[in-house]
């Protein structure tokens, strides 16, 4: 039976893992090569790094991050932040990731998605959308607006349609961010979710807002998600994937265990 | 030991290069030399994509070499389109043929609520006499992305279901192909690729 993946997700800031609340009060958490490791040995189904820099200095490191990261990883890794063209994403494959994600390139220039796809295939190609419910509109959830750089910035554009028109131009995966759900612990938009996950053949990934594992169990069954990502495992009052995907094997959901 | 890795220029080859080395394999890449599939010991056919990408093995003469090779008994593993490539050919690009190993054509999955492609961990149901896939659990989970399928026959080494059961793992002789992707598999992924590595290439009957 297929099932659902739990997605550790790797902040990474200058070459270091980082953690903090909505951006504030960061603090080292390690580093990056090391803490996939640790996350796969744990149990997770899929790594994801996601640089929060995404600097053009900080390129090179991210490149090396990527390539250290990947080294002893034999797990999906997906790597995000700053690719901006299909040549940043040959870069970023060529240092041993399998999947990119992109979210405001994607945006400014949706020829991107296709642009990646065909060289490397739908497969390689996560679209991340930053959303957030339109309380003005007549359907908020249908309506929700995408938003870019870190949630700041409205595109004018809504949520299931944006999601609709990544996967006809080549888009392999849609990875959710609920802006209103995300460090708020008080679970996943679940709703969301699911509109966006009937309105798409292919997985969406849901992030934001977990804070137990009720949550996961929620948006996986009134979410219809396909995997979700887990931020920081160790808010949730378990210790690894492992940990997470046996309370979930208990309420149901189908996991990957042993892992 | 020294593996032939083809590249075709569909999709990434970094993981499944860095998975042969982790393991202690020599991998060599080939693009278009014929010369080092002749003298292959063993021979690799990854692949992501769209099966039409396989035309650039027809058109580099690689699908000849390829032929020729595991005419006399090198061990081959196609992975994913790889897999299929084995197969007559796939409704994905109908006038492109496969290797015809096999007979059969893939195809894609049916039209249900479920979504294709389908992405994710799924487990195997493994046939005792495989040996690929030898002394992996009953169960084990393993990695797919597609969205195209072969159907269960007498060279199934392995069923997983989704939508219906479909071929995982094919085998007979020294042709091995997996759906899946050994290399992001995790330690059951790693095994299968260690046991594609010690098939002895006189075992072809």
């Amino acid at each position: 039976m297929l099932t659902k993946r739990i997605i550790a997700c790797l902040d990474v800031h200058a070459g270091r893992v980082v953690k903090g609340v909505q951006f504030v009060d960061i603090i080292d958490a390690g580093d990056p090569a090391e803490l996939a490791a640790r996350h796969a040995r744990e149990g997770a189904d899929e790594i994801v790094l996601l640089d929060i820099t995404a600097t053009h200095e900080g390129r090179a490191t991210l490149l090396d991050t990527v390539r250290r990261a990947a080294k002893e990883l034999f797990v999906p890794f997906c790597v995000g932040g700053g690719i901006r063209t299909a040549r940043d994403a040959e870069q970023v494959f060529d240092a041993g990731a399998d999947k990119v994600s992109v979210n405001s390139a994607a945006i400014a220039d949706p020829a991107l998605i296709t642009a990646i796809g065909s060289s490397f295939g739908a497969q390689a190609v996560v679209v991340a959308i930053d959303a957030r419910r339109d309380p003005a509109a007549a359907d908020p959830i249908r309506d929700a607006q995408v938003l870019v750089q870190g949630g700041r910035k409205v595109t004018g554009r809504r949520v299931v349609e944006w999601a609709r028109e990544a996967e006809q131009r080549g888009a392999g995966e849609i990875l959710l961010t609920s802006m209103d759900a995300d460090g708020t612990r008080a679970g996943f938009d679940c709703e969301l979710t699911a509109a966006v996950s009937q309105a798409v053949s292919i997985p969406v990934i849901a992030s934001g807002g977990a804070g137990t594992v009720a949550h996961f169990t929620d948006v996986f069954i009134r979410g219809k998600a396909d995997a979700a990502l887990a931020a920081s495992i160790f808010h949730f009052g378990v210790t690894s994937s492992r940990a997470l995907k046996a309370e979930l094997a208990r309420a149901g959901i189908p996991v990957r265990l042993p892992c | 030991m020294r593996v032939t890795v083809i590249d075709y220029k569909a999709g990434n080859l970094t993981s499944v290069l860095k998975a042969l080395r982790h393991l202690g394999a020599e991998p060599i890449v080939t693009d278009s030399d014929l010369a080092l599939v002749t003298a292959a010991e063993r021979i690799v056919l990854p692949g992501v994509g769209h099966f039409q990408a396989t035309e650039r093995l027809d058109r580099t003469g690689l699908t000849g070499a390829i032929r020729a090779a595991v005419a006399r008994s090198v061990p081959f593993l196609g992975i994913c389109v790889g897999m299929q490539w084995l197969f007559a050919g796939s409704t994905e690009a109908p006038q492109q043929p496969g290797l015809a190993a096999f007979p059969e054509s893939c195809t894609r999955f049916p039209e249900r609520h479920e979504k294709v492609p389908h992405v994710g961990w799924n487990s195997l149901d493994v046939r005792p006499a495989s040996r690929l896939l030898a002394g992996v659990a009953p169960g084990a989970f393993v990695y797919f992305t597609h969205s195209y399928k072969a159907s269960v026959t007498a060279d199934t080494a392995a069923v997983t279901t989704y939508i219906e059961p479909f071929a995982a793992a094919v085998e007979r002789a020294n042709l091995f192909g997996v759906q899946f992707h050994p290399e992001k598999s995790g330690d059951t992924g790693l095994k299968i690729l260690r046991n594609f590595l010690a098939v002895p290439a006189e075992a072809a009957c």
